[in-house]
């Protein structure tokens, strides 16, 4: 059924949201330490499991595969209620802060990559 | 008209779905007829979202963009966090534990560089901006991680407010930034592959704006880049007001 899959997913959601909160208040964090991370990983591994023992029906699966399919939706859900006029209204100090970061950020990508490939490849692997 | 506005926060959520659905089809449409596919109708969708949220931003003075606009309060829901995080979720279903196992500690390495070269960044423009003392630049700094770490950074170092609403502002930039520029850069910087994905999600470390660009560049590799960059805000809550603080005051 195709709520077995829903709840899968939201089971998972919850416990990693609570792993992340949980490990905030460990660190002393105020805020949620990779929730979503952990709810990925448990998806990951636990449909693995399941669906290698034959208990993650097609029919079950419908139920993550629909979120995964509203993902752009939220997404332009999201970004139609962010707060655009203060990002372009708050200053050029606030604007230039916002944006160099991000281009060195982006410039430093291609190196970290190549260093991982370096990795990858004295492993034997190809990506 | 106050029954349809009654009506329609009512079924806030319903209305949502409907409202998105319409924004996709525009989007649609534009790049099929406007800009021949060469953006996809995705990529102008969640640009529209940005146009649409800064027209209502400035016409009701509010923070929350459409949602803010009478009968579309279900936006924020459908917009917020818990769907969000809901769908990027579920998105995991299609990602290869091996693949991300692969990249493991260079991800890691992301994730620290990427908090360290924002928050340098952000703090040496706001020392040539005329700030120079260590809370405020440690809150700018911090602001332009994401615009969570911002205002977390300033309230636990004691910034002031107006300091602290200038880090939220540059780290909103930085989300709405990411968001535009990761499809237009992505084949400069290689974002083709999982591995180079976690790497950006870690560099960039917004949800939002690293969602919303790999949305917008290759849905395939959302969960990748979602799975680093979702340890991005809590390691630079943890990072910015104690390691990066008690440096940046040192040096002063």
């Amino acid at each position: 059924m195709v709520i077995y899959g829903v709840t899968f997913l939201g089971a998972c959601y919850i416990i990693g949201q609570l792993i992340g909160d949980y490990l905030a208040k460990l660190l002393g964090v105020q805020a949620n330490v990779g929730g979503v991370g952990f709810a990925m990983l448990l998806l990951i591994v636990f449909h693995d499991f399941l669906q290698k023992r034959h208990f993650f029906p097609a029919e079950s699966e419908k139920g993550v595969l629909f979120w995964s399919q509203m993902y752009i939706p939220v997404i332009v859900a999201m970004s139609a209620t962010q707060n655009a006029a203060l990002a372009i209204h708050s200053g050029v100090l606030a604007l230039l802060a916002g944006i160099i970061p991000v281009f060195m950020c982006f410039a430093c990508i291609p190196f970290i990559s190549k260093l991982s490939s370096q990795k990858l490849s004295r492993d034997g692997n190809t990506l | 008209m106050e029954i349809l506005y009654k009506f329609l926060d009512k079924n806030a959520l319903i209305v949502a779905f409907v409202t998105v659905g319409g924004i996709m089809y525009l989007g649609e449409l534009i790049s099929k007829y406007l800009l021949r596919k060469k953006i996809p109708g995705s990529a102008v969708a969640i640009f529209l979202g940005l146009v649409f949220a800064y027209l209502a931003g400035i016409s009701t003075g509010g923070e929350k963009g459409l949602a803010d606009i009478q009968g579309l309060s279900g936006m924020s829901l459908l917009g917020g966090s818990m769907f969000r995080d809901f769908a990027i979720v579920s998105t995991a279903m299609g990602a290869s534990f091996l693949l991300i196992k692969r990249t493991g500690w260079v991800g890691v390495l992301s994730l620290f560089l990427g908090i360290f070269v924002s928050f340098v960044g952000g703090m040496a423009l706001a020392w040539l901006f005329g700030y120079h003392d260590a809370k405020s630049l440690a809150t700018i700094g911090a602001g332009a991680c994401t615009f969570i770490v911002g205002p977390v950074t300033g309230a636990a170092v004691q910034a002031s407010s107006d300091v602290i609403a200038l880090s939220i502002a540059a780290g909103v930039v930085k989300s709405i930034l990411v968001t535009i520029g990761t499809p237009w850069l992505a084949p400069y910087i290689g974002l083709n592959n999982p591995n180079t994905a976690m790497i950006y999600g870690g560099m960039l470390g917004t949800t939002s704006g690293v969602s919303a660009g790999l949305a917008a560049t290759d849905p395939a590799l959302v969960p990748y880049g979602a799975l680093t960059a979702t340890f991005y805000t809590g390691l630079g809550c943890l990072l910015c007001p104690s390691v990066l603080y008690l440096l940046l005051e040192k040096l002063l």
